[in-house]
């Protein structure tokens, strides 16, 4: 009610105003189309609207501003048309605070300042050179009115502003805010930059936004071209409106009338529907990529450890917890420099892990081979005081890793598939450490040596290979893995000392699907897992996704002991 | 069949007397009818590519010793794996008399419908006594709520011991199975075979490991069995397959190569070239 | 069966007679049953000789342990099965009491609905999920401590041992069951109180859960039955049975080969086991009055391994020895110096499986040998 009233009273008031007033609102549209033309080419700026009674001599910018307060409603807008052809840098600040209501005089000099309300009454800039000019008490000074047309003259002159706006991302974010209530007059604004304009996605966006609107058109013919060109998007506000013509009211009738429209438009709804379920497949498909990638990551270097060497190494989540607190570290002596840091932090990462799990193999693995449950409960033992010590060193607070900027943001790849940085670099990085790893065991005499001990440790020693030696550095290079691997988590989650719990049964459930002594297994193992576990999320939300892939593992080693990719042969039938 | 078996028994009296009879083990008994225990019929075996059985035939008549011979890798202990349940093949049948699909049965039901295995690497259970690894390996019923309160009677102890004589282990009946001698583990595998009473015996490398003396004693406890029991025995030992042998079977890539008598196989020529590669 | 006499009594009594830490643990149980009420009750508080009644239901909570500790020591120090995820049989026992408690609340809960425990009501559920219906029958309640583990362990058993999943596999899915638990019963959905559990109990079959009298009586009862699980598996494991799981710890292949089946061995043994499990998770709710999703956390189940590994597992009586060992310095040194809890627990782990194989019994039988 109360808000009906006042629009009633309003309405009253511009019913007051004068006679051209009235005209004006009638024909703004077409004001601002013109006013749109004098805005790109200068020297239209005389071309100002025929109606103008000029009110005032004056100008220039400051001696426009100084009449702006005294000047009745409908002149008002006169003058901001001649404060936007003095094209003065400030014109934009000055219709934003007129717009928001910032913009005062000074009661005592009538001098006009945009404001901003703070405790000590209102911090003053002025307007021509746009530096602050202190603060003032608030009662000193009366507010520069507006009204109903006014502020939507001063809206189109703003979008207006942006529109013809350097940089491309102002542009299209002005484009997509004209479109969000586009009216005739946003229209015409729109069709008259779409001539000037170079960037291709800013006329895209113009593009679908003019032809949407086109689709109100009166003209058959002209929604058809519209329908015709929307079919090629996969714009969401495109596919709504071509979904809202195409379908049947409660009444049975249609918004569009015409039978070929509305069957066109029927059509590329559908078209546009199926592209977009293709690109949310996709988009899907990533995000369970980038899950499983850092499920590879965690479980790669177990891969080595327990899949290479049969070593149950329970401690192999607090080595990726200390990889990522490396990543900290390094980061804490580095603070300027985050790119650099995280990329020292890769070797630096690989060294602590390594040499620490080089120590674990030298100190406990090396008496319990053999044994493997009984390496699980040492290995088990050193988590929880690799655990305690990071308490004791670090706090046992979370730490947060910082992204360096390369690594922010997102690839827009068209409207219905954006990609972020983040994960996308994650999915690389897996594969580089993967092939790395590969190239390691294939292709290096210290890949033959273990593969060698691991296949025949006899008679590797009897043709004179150092077992021990190769035992300590494959378990430091499978451990080394894993800190490279906590690198990579401290990008996308917080460091802690329980990193290392939250990822070591999924470690192993990776292995183990994938099969174990195979490190292809362990890459298409925990791809699937994550894409699996992603394509469930939405069904069944994140927690229960888990529970389904944890018991489908459990499930699948009933069925497949050996997991996906058995190792074959004799030897691995066992006694 | 007319296996006349000299069973000597021999002056130290290893005559074992087979009880003939299941123990309530629930298990059917094989249909021997036409005289023959057990029938291997067309078993290929491939792993990862490499057949170690190729379209192999075997028959064993009831109450034979059977002597397999041939060179690594000929595929000895891969057939023994199949009858025994441990290796599925790839194609092919094997039969325990006429009606018991032994490809149908896992290693217990085999175990249970009467056939028994001495490993070539002998496995007993080291932290058992002696006498336990007997008692379990005993013929008795071996399900769960049986065994659960089980007790020995008296018939049983006798017996126990009379296999604790036989292996010569009596001695050593309270000592842990862990801390035998390779030999002796060698005898109580024999004689958890014996005490498991099984119609047909499958047993790998026997004499690997032991003296002459026991060499022999195997041997007369091997020939003393068969007639009552079927035996295949798959050894490397020449001398000893001599010593017992009536028919040698010769193994070569997964396929019987040539079967007779000792003297048969040692003069045929495929037998000599693989042997001696002439 | 004419071959055979069932007289287990005898085959007991035979095992016991050779069973020196055996008798040890029943004697000291029976000193319990008679000295805890007595000087918990009898005596007066100011005396030096009186028993709180907060250490009785801390030894109360040992004992719970100890039980536990039998409960995976039978599986894995007679029949080589490590299981990792023991809590979980723990746990759902646990919960099966916790609900029977909860539905005693009534209408003293929060929110004072005669039927719906605090959290539903909370969650503005209308009616009783189906697997609460009956629980606020005490019978009905106890069948439940032993048949939800029981069921969970004949599923999960019958599908790993038929499929022959043995060592680091088996030890790595049992753990994978537990945490599944774990998240399960975090969410709310599941209808057992999510993260908070349950908790807030008043009254056990009419009686204050608070009063001394209800705390020895729950005492004595968990004291009783660890002393029948101890004889219960002593027989077990005396009898051709034990012998037939020692058979398959120690050479599975070799014990299928002589005609046992060695699924339905460790199958019956894995049962019992998480029988006895959520035995002891079911008397150690009542003592310690709450039950929530954290008791399924895998390292909980890794912990009791270790007792076991402490003690001396394959012994029974040493699993009893680690668990009440191993918490009464947790429960000190959490006190004294909490940071160092971790450092010490963690380094018990270490050097039990480096230089104590056979646990303190092995290290106190050697001291005596």
């Amino acid at each position: 009610m109360r808000y009906a009233r006042r629009r009633f009273h309003v309405t009253a008031s511009v019913a007051r105003t004068t006679r051209w007033h009235r005209l004006f609102q009638i024909f703004s549209p077409l004001a601002f189309a013109l006013l749109a033309l004098s805005a790109v080419t200068a020297n239209a700026a005389e071309e100002a609207p025929a109606s103008n009674v000029a009110a005032a001599p004056a100008t220039d910018f400051v001696g426009i501003l100084s009449q702006l307060p005294n000047a009745g409603l409908s002149d008002k807008q006169q003058l901001l048309e001649q404060l936007i052809a003095s094209h003065h840098a400030s014109a934009q600040s000055v219709l934003k605070a007129l717009l928001d209501e910032h913009l005062y005089s000074r009661d005592s000099d009538g001098k006009v300042f945009i404001t901003e309300e703070v405790d000590t009454g209102l911090r003053l800039t002025d307007p021509e050179t746009l530096t602050t000019a202190g603060t003032e008490a608030a009662d000193g000074f009366s507010k520069v009115g507006t009204n109903n047309a006014l502020r939507k003259f001063l809206r189109g002159a703003i979008a207006q502003f942006r529109l013809d706006d350097p940089d491309r991302s102002v542009r299209l974010v002005a484009v997509h805010e004209m479109l969000r209530d586009a009216d005739s007059a946003t229209v015409d604004l729109l069709r008259v930059r779409l001539s000037s304009e170079k960037d291709s996605a800013v006329r895209k966006a113009i593009e679908i936004g003019l032809a949407i609107a086109d689709l109100d058109s009166d003209d058959a013919a002209t929604r058809l071209a519209a329908t015709t060109a929307l079919s090629q998007t996969l714009d969401g506000d495109a596919y709504n409106k071509l979904k809202a013509i195409s379908t049947a009211n409660a009444d049975g009738s249609y918004a569009e009338t015409d039978d070929g429209v509305r069957n066109a438009a029927a059509k590329a709804a559908q078209r546009i529907e199926f592209w977009r379920g293709i690109y949310g497949s996709v988009e899907t498909l990533f995000f369970g990529l980038s899950l499983g990638s850092v499920l590879v990551l965690a479980a790669i270097g177990l891969a080595i450890t327990f899949g290479v060497m049969g070593v149950i190494n329970m401690a192999h989540g607090e080595l990726i917890m200390l990889g990522a607190y490396t990543a900290y570290v390094m980061q804490q002596l580095l603070p300027e420099h985050l790119a650099l840091s995280i990329l020292l932090s890769i070797p630096a990462a690989f060294l602590v892990s390594g040499l620490v799990g080089v120590a674990i193999e030298r100190s406990i693995v090396r008496f319990l081979y053999g044994r493997p449950l009984e390496t699980l409960l040492a290995t088990f033992g050193l988590s929880l005081i690799l655990q305690q010590l990071v308490r004791s060193i670090f706090s046992p607070l979370n730490r947060s890793v910082a992204s360096p900027e390369f690594m922010s943001g997102t690839l827009v790849i068209n409207d219905a598939l954006s990609l972020t940085y983040n994960r996308l670099y994650i999915v690389l990085f897996t594969l580089l450490v993967f092939i790395a790893l590969q190239l390691i065991l294939k292709r290096t005499s210290l890949g033959l040596k273990v593969r060698a001990v691991s296949q025949n440790r006899s008679m590797a020693r009897a043709m004179g290979i150092r077992s021990e030696w190769v035992d300590a550095i494959t378990f430091g290079l499978g451990s080394g893995i894993a800190g490279v691997a906590g690198v990579a988590l401290s990008q996308l989650t917080n460091v802690g000392p329980n990193l290392g719990q939250a990822y070591i049964i999924d470690s192993f459930m990776v292995v183990v699907f994938g099969g174990v002594g195979n490190l292809w297994g362990t890459l298409i193992g925990g791809m699937t897992l994550g894409v699996a576990g992603k394509l469930l999320e939405p069904a069944v939300g994140a927690v229960m996704a888990k529970i389904v892939v944890l018991v489908f593992i459990i499930l699948f080693i009933q069925r497949r002991k050996q997991g996906l990719f058995p190792q074959k042969g004799r030897a691995a039938e066992g006694h | 069949m007319s296996v006349s078996i000299n069973s000597g028994g021999g002056p130290i009296g290893l005559r074992f007397k087979p009880t003939g009879r299941r123990h309530s083990t629930n298990a059917p008994s094989p249909d021997l009818s036409h005289n023959i225990i057990l029938y291997v019929e067309g078993i290929t075996v491939s792993f990862d590519g490499f057949k170690a059985l190729n379209d192999l035939n075997l028959y064993i008549e009831t109450g034979e010793l059977r002597c397999i011979i041939g060179p690594n890798g000929a595929g000895k202990t891969t057939m023994m794996d199949v009858i025994t349940g441990k290796t599925r093949p790839d194609t092919g049948s094997a039969w325990f008399g006429q009606t018991i699909d032994l490809l149908g049965l896992t290693e217990p039901e085999i175990a249970q419908v009467g056939i028994g295995r001495k490993f070539q690497k002998p496995t007993v259970f080291a932290e058992h006594s002696v006498f336990e690894n007997l008692e379990l390996a005993m013929a008795d019923s071996k399900r769960v709520w049986h065994v659960l309160f089980a007790k020995l009677n008296g018939e049983q102890r006798d017996r126990i011991d009379e296999v604790l004589q036989i292996i010569g282990l009596q001695d050593a009946r309270s000592g842990r199975a862990g801390a035998l001698s390779h030999g002796q583990k060698q005898w109580l595998e024999i004689g958890m075979l014996l005490m498991q009473d099984p119609l047909l015996l499958l047993v790998d490398e026997p004499v690997a490991g032991m003296t002459p003396q026991e060499t022999e004693r195997t041997a007369e406890l091997l020939v003393s069995l068969a007639g009552k029991h079927s035996v295949v025995v798959v050894e490397h030992d020449m001398n000893f397959v001599r010593s017992i042998a009536r028919t040698v079977t010769v193994l070569h890539e997964g396929h019987v190569l040539a079967e007779g008598s000792m003297d048969e196989v040692q003069n045929h020529p495929r037998v000599k070239e693989v042997y001696l590669g002439e | 069966m004419e071959t055979t006499t069932m007289k287990p009594p005898s085959i007991l009594l035979a095992a016991l007679r050779q069973d020196r830490g055996g008798q040890i643990l029943l004697a000291l149980l029976a000193a319990a049953l008679v000295l805890v009420p007595l000087t918990n009750l009898v005596v007066p508080e100011g005396s030096a000789l009186h028993l709180s009644t907060y250490s009785v239901t801390l030894f109360g909570k040992y004992l719970c342990y100890a039980l536990l500790a039998i409960a995976v020591d039978l599986v894995w120090g007679y029949c080589g099965i490590l299981s990792l995820g023991h809590t979980a049989f723990f746990a759902l026992g646990g919960y099966a009491v916790g609900m029977y408690l909860m539905r005693q609340i009534g209408t003293r809960g929060v929110y004072g609905d005669p039927i719906l425990p605090d959290f539903m009501v909370f969650l503005n559920w209308k009616t009783l999920p189906w697997f609460w219906q009956g629980m606020n029958h005490f019978p009905v309640a106890l069948i439940m401590v032993v048949l939800v583990p029981g069921l969970l362990a004949l599923i999960f058993g019958w599908l790993a041992f038929r499929s022959r999943v043995t060592g680091v596999y088996l030890s790595i899915i049992t753990q994978a069951l537990t945490f599944a638990l774990l998240l399960a019963f975090f969410r709310n959905e599941m209808g057992f109180g999510g993260n908070n559990g349950l908790t807030d109990f008043k009254e056990l079959l009419g009686f204050d859960l608070q009063a001394p009298g209800m705390r020895i009586a729950l005492f004595v009862t968990t004291v009783l039955a660890l002393a029948g699980a101890y004889l219960a598996c002593r027989y077990i494991v005396a009898s051709r049975f034990g012998r037939v799981l020692q058979a398959i710890r120690d050479a599975e292949g070799r014990t299928r080969f002589i005609g046992y089946k060695v699924e339905s061995y460790k199958l019956w043994i894995w049962v019992f086991s998480a029988m006895l499990a959520g035995i002891a998770g079911a008397l150690y709710v009542p003592q310690v009055g709450i039950i929530n999703p954290s008791e399924f956390a895998p390292i909980n189940s890794i912990e009791v391994v270790i007792w076991v590994a402490v003690g001396g597992r394959g012994t029974l009586y040493g699993a009893v020895a680690g668990a009440v060992l191993v918490n009464y310095a947790k429960t000190y040194f959490t006190a004294a110096a909490p940071e160092v809890w971790l450092y010490a627990l963690g380094a018990l782990f270490v050097l039990a499986t480096l230089f104590l194989p056979r646990g303190v019994v092995g290290l106190m039988r050697r001291a005596a040998a």
